[in-house]
């Protein structure tokens, strides 16, 4: 697992199309909240694989966790471009001499994106991988921390 | 079978998992991100494999801002082929992929008769 740069994809290109697709189709899931878990997220055609996050926040950090169960640390990419964190990563088939009854399990590659509502310090980022989960901890930078004005009403 | 069955059933995620054959017989492997092994329950019973994966809250500091991860329990239950011997089905979990194997019984297994 490393931080490295962010690569700019042309936004023309038809895979961008598919992942909003894609993000539409698991927000409208999310919206009507099937009982079912697991038709929220059988893979459909259209749908790539789209890692469930969870986004935390504190006055001095973000903390983002992402559903990446079997995935070895080094297939795991983050990276921080200005405000926009990304991560991406690929689940590869293992060659072997099993036969498959039945696959629903998502494989290939992934990339979730989101923008921090403010400034981090990428220098401190940290990441940590256990029991299939993801968490990637963004300390806020300083200038941003001290724009946080709490108001009290009284 | 029981009245509030439905409502058992919403309270648990479906995990995501491939069945496959190997030649000593068939191996799930289901996809339960945040579950440890002590907080795995897998029982055989009427002639069906049971796999329950217990959940705990995330530990991170700071309030949920965004959520999309449903911390609902894991439960899933497959009806097994007469022809695994379910005493020796085996289970281990890494980095939230729960693998488990099943053999076939001796018996069944293709065996060479040496013809004398």
């Amino acid at each position: 697992m490393n931080i490295v740069r962010y690569r700019h994809y042309p936004p023309s290109d038809l895979s961008a199309a598919l992942d909003r697709l894609a993000n539409m189709r698991a927000e409208m899931d999310r919206v009507f909240e099937s009982p079912f878990g697991s038709s929220s997220r059988s893979p459909a055609p259209l749908s790539r694989w789209n890692p469930a996050v969870d986004v935390y926040q504190d006055r001095n950090q973000f903390t983002v966790v992402v559903e990446l169960p079997g995935l070895k640390k080094e297939e795991i990419e983050i990276s921080l471009h200005d405000d926009t964190l990304t991560i991406s990563g690929e689940r590869k088939r293992e060659e072997s001499s099993e036969q498959e009854f039945l696959t629903e399990r998502s494989y290939g590659k992934f990339q979730r994106s989101f923008i921090l509502p403010t400034a981090v310090d990428a220098e401190k980022v940290k990441a940590s991988y256990k029991d299939g989960l993801l968490q990637v901890v963004l300390p806020k930078a300083e200038e941003a921390k001290l724009k946080q004005v709490e108001v009290v009403l009284k | 079978m029981v009245p509030n069955e439905g409502y058992r059933q919403a309270a648990y995620v479906t995990p995501p998992a491939d069945v496959a054959s190997t030649d000593i017989g068939y191996v799930i492997r289901a996809e339960m991100p945040g579950v440890e092994k002590d907080a795995l329950e897998i029982t055989v019973e009427r002639g069906e494999l049971i796999i329950l994966g217990r959940r705990k809250p995330i530990e991170v500091t700071g309030e949920l801002i965004y959520r999309e991860i449903r911390l609902h329990d894991f439960r899933r239950v497959y009806e097994l082929d007469p022809s695994i011997d379910s005493t020796n089905i085996s289970a281990n979990i890494d980095q939230g992929i729960l693998t488990v194997t099943l053999p076939k019984a001796e018996t069944i297994k293709p065996r060479k008769i040496a013809v004398q």
